[in-house]
C-alpha cells in the first residue's frame, strides 16, 4: 500500500501508459482521448447542426466507457491515493512561478490562480479556462488527435503526421509557457 | 466493462506519475525537468515495440483478427496548425484530451468550464471542417 500511495517515479509512466495503448488495441479498438469531445458533440444534438456530427455514437460507447473510466479514476487517486500532492518540481521552475505571483507552486497539482473554484468563476479565470478549452477542443479535431492519438499511439506507429502534430503542440505549449503566462498573470 | 476497468487503470496512472499536474506542463514547455519527456519518450518507445508485434501478428485482438492501427489524416497546415492551437490550449490549462477528464475527479469546476470549451471548439471544428485547408 505504502508503494501506492508515493508518487511514482517517471520511470514506470511510459510502460503503464504503453500498457495501456496495447490492452486499448487488444480488445479491438484505436487508442485516443480526443474523439471523445466529438462523440460528446453528437450526443449534445450537434448532428442537428452539422452534418459532421451526423454518426452513430453508440458505435462508440466502447470510448465513452474509458472516459467514464477516467472520470471515476481521477476521483479515486484524489480522494484515496495520493495522501500529498506535493511535486519536486526544478527549483528554477518554483522560483519563476513564484515571481509571477503563483502562491502555491508545487505543493499541489493544480495552481489556485487557475484553478480554484473562486478563479474559475471570476471573469478572468472563467475566459482562461474556457478559451484553453477551445483550444483544445479545436486544435485536437483539427490535427486529428492529441497526446494519445499522435504524441504516443502516431509516433510509435512511424505516423509523419503525428510528428508534424507533436510539433505543433509544442510551438503552442512554448509560446503558451514563456508568452502568454507572463501576460496574463 | 473492460474500457471502464481500462480507463480507472489510465487515470490512476497518469495521476500516479504527476501527468496530469499544471506544473508538470508548465515545467515541460519550459524545458526545465526530464519527468515529463520521461513518461512520454518511455511511453512512445515502449509502444513502439508493441506497434512492431502488432504489425507482424505476433499479438493478435481479442477475436483473433490483426491489430492494423488507422493511418492518421495526412496534411502538414492541418497538423501544424491545428496542433499549434491545441499546444496553446495545452500550455495554459495544462489539460489535455485524457487528463481533462481525469481532473474532473481533482478540481471539477474547472474542468467542466476546460471541458465546455473544448466541446464548444470541437462543435467548431466541425462546422468548419469542410472550408479549413489541409
Amino acid at each position: 500500500m505504502e508503494i501506492i500511495l508515493q508518487p511514482w517515479p517517471w520511470f514506470v509512466g511510459g510502460p503503464l501508459i504503453a500498457l495501456t495503448l496495447f490492452l486499448y488495441f487488444y480488445f479491438g479498438k484505436n487508442f485516443g482521448a480526443s474523439t471523445n469531445f466529438e462523440t460528446l458533440c453528437t450526443i449534445a444534438g450537434a448532428g442537428r447542426v452539422s452534418n459532421y456530427f451526423k454518426k452513430d455514437w453508440k458505435e462508440r460507447d466502447f470510448a465513452l466507457l474509458f472516459v467514464v473510466g477516467l472520470i471515476v479514476g481521477g476521483f479515486i487517486s484524489s480522494n484515496y491515493l495520493i495522501p500529498n500532492q506535493a511535486i519536486d518540481l526544478n527549483p528554477t521552475t518554483i522560483q519563476e512561478l513564484t515571481e509571477l505571483g503563483f502562491s502555491n507552486p508545487a505543493k499541489s497539482y493544480f495552481p489556485d490562480e487557475i484553478f480554484s473554484d473562486e478563479i474559475a468563476m471570476s471573469l478572468k479565470g472563467f475566459l482562461i479556462l474556457i478559451l484553453s478549452g477551445v483550444c483544445i477542443g479545436f486544435g485536437t479535431r483539427y490535427a486529428g488527435g492529441c497526446t494519445s492519438g499522435h504524441a504516443i499511439t502516431g509516433l510509435s506507429n512511424f505516423q509523419l503526421p503525428s510528428l508534424l502534430a507533436v510539433i505543433g503542440f509544442f510551438i503552442g505549449g512554448v509560446i503558451a509557457v514563456w508568452f502568454l503566462i507572463p501576460l496574463i498573470f | 466493462m473492460k474500457f471502464l476497468v481500462l480507463g480507472i487503470f489510465f487515470a490512476i496512472v497518469l495521476s500516479k506519475v504527476q501527468a496530469i499536474s499544471w506544473f508538470r506542463f508548465y515545467e515541460m514547455f519550459k524545458f526545465q525537468s526530464f519527468h515529463m519527456f520521461g513518461i512520454i519518450g518511455g511511453a512512445v518507445i515502449v509502444s513502439a515495440m508493441i506497434m512492431q508485434l502488432f504489425k507482424r501478428g505476433i499479438i493478435k485482438d481479442i477475436n483473433g483478427d490483426k491489430i492494423v492501427p488507422k493511418q492518421k489524416k495526412k496534411g502538414v497546415v492541418r497538423t501544424l496548425v491545428g496542433g499549434t492551437f491545441f499546444g496553446l490550449g495545452w500550455g495554459i490549462s495544462g489539460a489535455c484530451a485524457a487528463p481533462v477528464f481525469v481532473i474532473l475527479g481533482f478540481k471539477w469546476l474547472p474542468a467542466l468550464i476546460i471541458l465546455l470549451g473544448a466541446l464548444i471548439g470541437a462543435f467548431v471544428y466541425g462546422l468548419l471542417s469542410n472550408r479549413l485547408p489541409n
